[in-house]
């Protein structure tokens, strides 16, 4: 690997009860990479996720962002300069859409008003700021879900299942928007996903985990050649699916 | 307006303002306890069960219960930390209320936080929000109209049962409630209890005001509501202006029926006019009245003599009045720093009365008479005489044996006399019904009844005051038994009803 990594991980473990959510996991990912986190439920993707921002306590193991150990510093700080987006997007919905986006700078003490280039930059007509999180349709509060979580600056973005809960054709324009921004703002980005064909078309990088481990780590181009019969039939759902459809 | 109702209005604003105090910090105490307890049981699943079940236990103690407990638990305290504890009236009130009004808070406090989506949560620390951030900025506004639903019921229960408050010596508008029962006097009963539905009402409004508010985020309700809240409250605080004028405050005690509350409004009347300010504790019970004396609660009030021999000097032996009334005044002295002033004239005692024209043709004037004619004669007595010391000591001296014994309460045991199903009644010596009834009281010349005096004790701050006793000191002697009858009579009877404010000024004209 020429690049240096920007996010480490090394032999991350995470038991439930006699269960390994996590069993070992390492992966390095150099600066500026988009990664899809692929697998079945329960194989340990969002685990992985909140180890980095240590929403969840690994039992053993070790995560290392430009090289500094998350464990030293406090989780606050940390997640400060990390962009999590989950799939029910949690927007506070006593906070119109400006308060959403500017709490994060309020919350290390500063009163910037960034509402209105964020919700540009996703995207949103300005007006939206003084509008409430009921008011928003699903993509709309995905949208200022992102915003939010840029707000702070972050190098590293960690997304999971961003779009799971909106309609394909809105997915489908968000995914797109994203990449682009991960792009313009130079971001290093993490998403979790379901949805293989989503991964393919926009990551850098596909890594599958299966019970806990990674079974495949490898660029879309690559991984669909992948000699694994349970990641081969993952990944030729999507394939044998956009058969069928030309088919018709 | 009839007299009842003008003198109820009257007392009205100094009793609601003392009623919102008490009430308004009650719930001010439980919400600053309940929401610090809520947000920890919220969080930790250890101490949300206990927590939880201690204020549902608080809850199932009656509030009259709770409200009584404190007093003694408050004087001991007050003796083992040799601190100035009041053990009567404001604090023990508040104590008791502000447990009251836990459960509710800490129960809605605990589902309001409970209650706020996991997913917010999960946003809230992703973003980096520590704990103490994402309760103030995140837990709390978004449980905040549910908290705020259980203070509205803390404040509805604690306003209602402030009611209660009167029995521990903290002035409220259960003054008008239970002087009002006591008394029969249902005007008085009416107006109290309009009056703390009123209050309840207002203030569940405006606390529905504000939680409408927090609902829609519309400031102006948010703000209006509490500031209708505050100035009441502010209002509680400042003293009435009409109390302003003048000279320092005395506490006057009653115990529970008519003539205490006749003679506490005749000692009103005197110390008023002597230029002190007063105010009124009814409704003692009987040992807290002279605790509460001897703790400097309760400036002045008339107690009895039998009761202070039995119940605070603890003696069983009966001496004659005289030497009776003189080792109270050098005990209760020596102990508690407490003055008997002196006997106002009457006795309220237990006596044996029978008509008069009955007793003039049987020849019975004495209970020595009695035994005699007894074997003919039926025996009726209040609920409890039969069982006390007092029917005791009768037995011991005169040996009754009557033809038959039965046992009423005293409405019924009157009307018994009065139609002649008894011949023989017990009676309070200074009840009214005698004279309405014209009945005589036989003399008990073997001394088996105890002197019940009518004593007027003065508090150990007030014991060396000159002129707070000469301001008194005309009601010694002053009331003979027939008037203090009569003054019974015209609060109890049932037509041309007086109050006791109207009966004080009938028995004691001159104290202006």
């Amino acid at each position: 690997m020429t690049e240096a990594a920007f996010l480490e991980i090394q032999g991350l473990t995470r038991r439930h009860g006699g269960r390994a959510a996590l069993d070992g996991v390492s992966l390095s990912v150099p600066a500026g990479q988009f990664v899809a986190l692929v697998g079945p439920s329960g194989s340990g993707k969002t685990t992985l996720l909140k180890s980095i921002n240590c929403l969840v306590e690994p039992d053993d193991g070790i995560v290392r962002i430009d090289g500094r150990d998350v464990r030293d510093q406090p989780a606050a700080a940390l997640r400060h300069g990390i962009g999590y987006v989950i799939q029910s997007i949690g927007l506070f919905p006593h906070m119109n859409v400006a308060e959403n986006i500017n709490i994060v700078p309020r919350l290390s003490g500063s009163d910037e008003d960034r509402a209105a280039e964020l919700l540009d930059l996703v995207a949103l007509p300005p007006e939206m700021a003084g509008r409430y999180p009921r008011e928003l349709s699903g993509g709309q509060q995905q949208r200022v879900g992102v915003a939010r979580a840029l707000a702070a600056r972050p190098r590293l973005m960690l997304m999971d299942e961003p779009f799971g809960a909106l309609d394909p054709v809105t997915r489908d324009a968000l995914g797109r928007a994203y990449r682009a921004l991960h792009e313009r703002l130079g971001l290093t980005t993490l998403m979790v996903t379901h949805d293989i064909a989503e991964a393919l078309l926009l990551a850098d990088r596909i890594v599958v985990l299966i019970d806990g481990r990674v079974r495949a780590d490898a660029a879309p181009a690559e991984i669909v050649s992948n000699a694994d019969p349970e990641v081969r039939a993952m990944i030729d759902v999507p394939r044998r699916q956009a058969e069928r459809l030309a088919a018709l | 307006m009839s007299p009842a109702l003008s003198e109820a209005l009257a007392d009205l604003p100094e009793l609601v303002r003392a009623h919102l105090l008490v009430s308004g910090a009650a719930v001010a105490i439980g919400v600053a306890v309940g929401l610090p307890l809520a947000i920890w049981a919220s969080a930790n699943r250890m101490v949300r069960t206990p927590i939880l079940g201690l204020a549902g236990l608080i809850q199932t103690v009656p509030a009259l219960a709770l409200l009584a407990l404190f007093y003694p638990m408050l004087l001991i305290l007050g003796q083992a930390s040799g601190l100035a504890i009041p053990a009567l009236g404001f604090l023990p009130a508040l104590v008791a209320l502000s447990l009251y009004a836990l459960l509710p808070i800490v129960r809605n406090g605990i589902a309001a936080l409970q209650g706020v989506d996991p997913a917010v949560l999960e946003a809230a620390d992703g973003i980096g929000m520590t704990r103490r951030q994402r309760l103030t900025l995140v837990e709390l506004p978004l449980g905040a109209p549910v908290i705020l639903a259980g203070i509205r019921t803390a404040a509805v229960w604690t306003i209602g049962a402030a009611t209660l408050a009167t029995t521990v010596g903290q002035p409220s508008l259960g003054n008008l409630i239970f002087s009002g029962l006591q008394t029969e006097n249902w005007v008085r009963v009416l107006v109290g209890c309009a009056a703390a539905a009123a209050l309840a009402l207002g203030a569940d409004g405006l606390l529905a005001l504000v939680e409408s508010g927090l609902k829609r985020r519309s400031r102006p309700r948010i703000l209006g509501g509490l500031a209708a809240l505050a100035a009441a409250l502010a209002l509680a605080f400042a003293p009435l202006s009409g109390q302003a004028a003048g000279g320092e405050t005395v506490v006057i005690g009653a115990k529970n029926f008519s003539e205490q509350y006749i003679l506490a409004s005749a000692i009103e009347r005197r110390l008023r006019a002597a230029g002190y300010r007063t105010e009124r504790r009814d409704n003692l019970g009987s040992t807290i009245a002279y605790q509460a004396l001897a703790a400097g609660d309760v400036d002045v009030y008339v107690d009895y003599g039998g009761t202070l021999w039995t119940n605070i000097l603890q003696r069983t032996d009966i001496p004659p009045p005289e030497q009776m009334r003189a080792q109270l005044t050098a005990q209760l002295r020596a102990r508690d720093g407490v003055l008997v002033l002196g006997a106002l004239g009457f006795e309220n005692a237990y006596a044996l009365a029978m008509r008069r024209a009955r007793a003039q043709a049987l020849g019975i004037a004495t209970l020595d008479d009695l035994t005699r004619a007894a074997p003919n004669l039926v025996f009726g007595a209040d609920l409890e005489f039969l069982s006390r010391p007092e029917w005791r000591s009768v037995q011991s001296r005169y040996r009754l044996a009557f033809a038959g014994q039965r046992s009423y309460s005293p409405t019924f045991m009157y009307r018994a006399v009065a139609d002649g199903s008894a011949d023989v009644i017990t009676a309070f010596s200074s009840d009214g019904r005698i004279a309405a009834l014209d009945l005589v009281t036989l003399a008990d010349p073997r001394r088996a009844l105890p002197s019940y005096d009518a004593l007027l004790l003065v508090s150990p701050a007030h014991a060396g005051d000159a002129r707070f006793t000469a301001a008194l000191r005309p009601l010694v002697g002053a009331i003979p038994v027939e008037r203090m009858r009569q003054a019974n009579l015209m609060v109890d009877r049932d037509a041309d009803k007086r109050t006791p404010a109207e009966a004080a000024r009938w028995l004691d004209p001159d104290g202006r």
